[in-house]
């Protein structure tokens, strides 16, 4: 039997090693960050993450439970449950400030509150103004709803011409 | 064993008691999964690179939302069966979903079209799912109904851009409306399970889900300056098991990794 030296673990211990897990579509961000750990439970030795997708497919989801065991494994925690709950249902409101400003700096538009395309009649409707993450330009266009992951949209700004990414405002 | 006196010993064995449910949610499953595929066939073959991501991006939001139907239709069959047994190993006859999402992609027109009168039908069921009674149906409808948003946002613009647009563009859309817009009947025409399911209150009428998919489609006709089409037949079967010759040459492709290595896992 393989034994350990590890403390036993706490929720604020593993709220602490869980920051060091990042998105891998978004290396940038933590998944706390992203907001996708929705409770850490733990139970004797037993731990318990529950997380929630940001889109259904989202095809980090496995990747995501599969760091989070890897990184817990780190520190010897072995009896990890990854819960996937769905509801409620994941909303840009829960990305950290924190997340939001390392977004930008990444070169990825942060999502603007209050602007999800809720409205299916709004047809043409007036695009969102985004900020060039970039040159900070407000003279920005969208130039499709759907870019390089499912969460983001692509944006080119007017002044400095450079495409960027913008994460969607999802509520 | 031996038998009890109140068997009757010519009877197969009596199935468990099925939830009603479950070919509900399969066929919910279904139907998102075989979409998902045709999307998904025109990955690196859109007609400009964004596009092409557009599609993709609705093929994998639609994948995802299967596999939630298919993971909870397996809890609810509750025979052992998982996600992957019953996306990969049903035959064709087995598969529930309408004749319209296994019809073949045609031009970048014929697959708007297709999208079009999905969506509309899909974005305001699942607003109608989402407060219903069934708690794991109302969470997937709740996530899944804000991705229809935008994909009924999207297919919505394209098909005025094409009404709308050249004469050309319009030529292809007009020949897509004229095959496509007969299989848009099935989807709000209930069949015996879903008017049983409906009599339940676990899935919401579609009589009433009409007048709101009926204002949404002539806006956009409207704006596409195309005339609302005459749809005085459906073309049906799909839900009752009775499909179109393409979708078992789907099924080949999209089961062969499957039924040559059993038992890999998504």
């Amino acid at each position: 039997m393989v034994t350990t030296s590890s403390p036993a673990p706490t929720e604020a211990r593993i709220w602490q090693l869980l920051e060091e897990v990042s998105d891998p579509e978004v290396p940038v961000l933590s998944i706390l960050d992203l907001g996708i750990v929705r409770a850490v439970a733990v139970d004797g030795e037993h731990i318990t993450v529950t997380i929630t997708p940001t889109y259904s497919g989202c095809p980090a989801m496995s990747a995501i439970a599969t760091d989070i065991r890897l990184r817990l494994l780190a520190e010897g925690y072995r009896q990890v449950t990854i819960h996937n709950q769905i509801s409620p249902a994941w909303t840009t409101d829960w990305m950290s400030q924190a997340g939001r400003a390392k977004l930008e700096a990444y070169g990825i538009a942060p999502p603007i509150d209050g602007t999800a395309s809720g409205h299916v009649l709004n047809l043409f409707g007036q695009d969102t103004a985004v900020r060039c993450p970039l040159c900070k330009s407000a003279h920005t266009h969208l130039v499709s709803q759907f870019g390089s992951t499912a969460c983001k949209a692509l944006y080119q700004c007017d002044d400095c011409r450079e495409p960027f990414d913008y994460f969607k405002c999802h509520a | 064993m031996a038998a009890t006196q109140s068997e009757i010993p010519t009877a197969p064995a009596a199935a468990p008691a099925a939830n009603p449910l479950f070919p509900l949610v399969l066929q919910l499953a279904d139907t998102s999964l075989i979409l998902a595929h045709r999307l998904s066939e025109w990955c690196g073959h859109g007609p400009v690179l964004e596009q092409d991501l557009a599609l993709a991006n609705i093929a994998l939001d639609l994948l995802g939302e299967a596999r939630s139907y298919y993971q909870y239709a397996a809890e609810l069959e509750g025979q052992g069966r998982t996600e992957d047994d019953l996306a990969y190993l049903r035959s064709a006859v087995e598969y529930r979903n309408p004749l319209l999402v296994e019809q073949p992609n045609g031009d970048f027109a014929h697959t708007i079209v297709r999208q079009f009168l999905f969506d509309n039908f899909h974005y305001h069921l699942l607003k109608e799912l989402q407060s219903g009674p069934d708690a794991r149906l109302a969470a997937i409808a709740e996530k899944s109904v804000k991705e229809a948003a935008y994909h009924l946002k999207w297919s919505s613009e394209w098909l005025i851009r094409l009404g709308d647009g050249t004469p050309e563009s319009r030529q292809h859309l007009d020949k897509a409306i004229a095959t496509l817009w007969r299989f848009a009947g099935e989807l709000t025409t209930p069949t015996a399970l879903e008017t049983n399911l409906q009599e339940l209150g676990l899935l919401p009428e579609y009589a009433a889900l009409l007048p709101a998919m009926q204002a949404h489609a002539a806006h956009v006709l409207a704006e596409a300056t195309v005339p609302l089409p005459a749809a005085p037949f459906a073309q049906q079967g799909g839900k009752s098991g009775r499909h179109s010759e393409h979708l078992g040459y789907l099924l080949a492709e999209l089961q062969y990794l499957q039924r040559t290595y059993p038992g890999l896992t998504w």
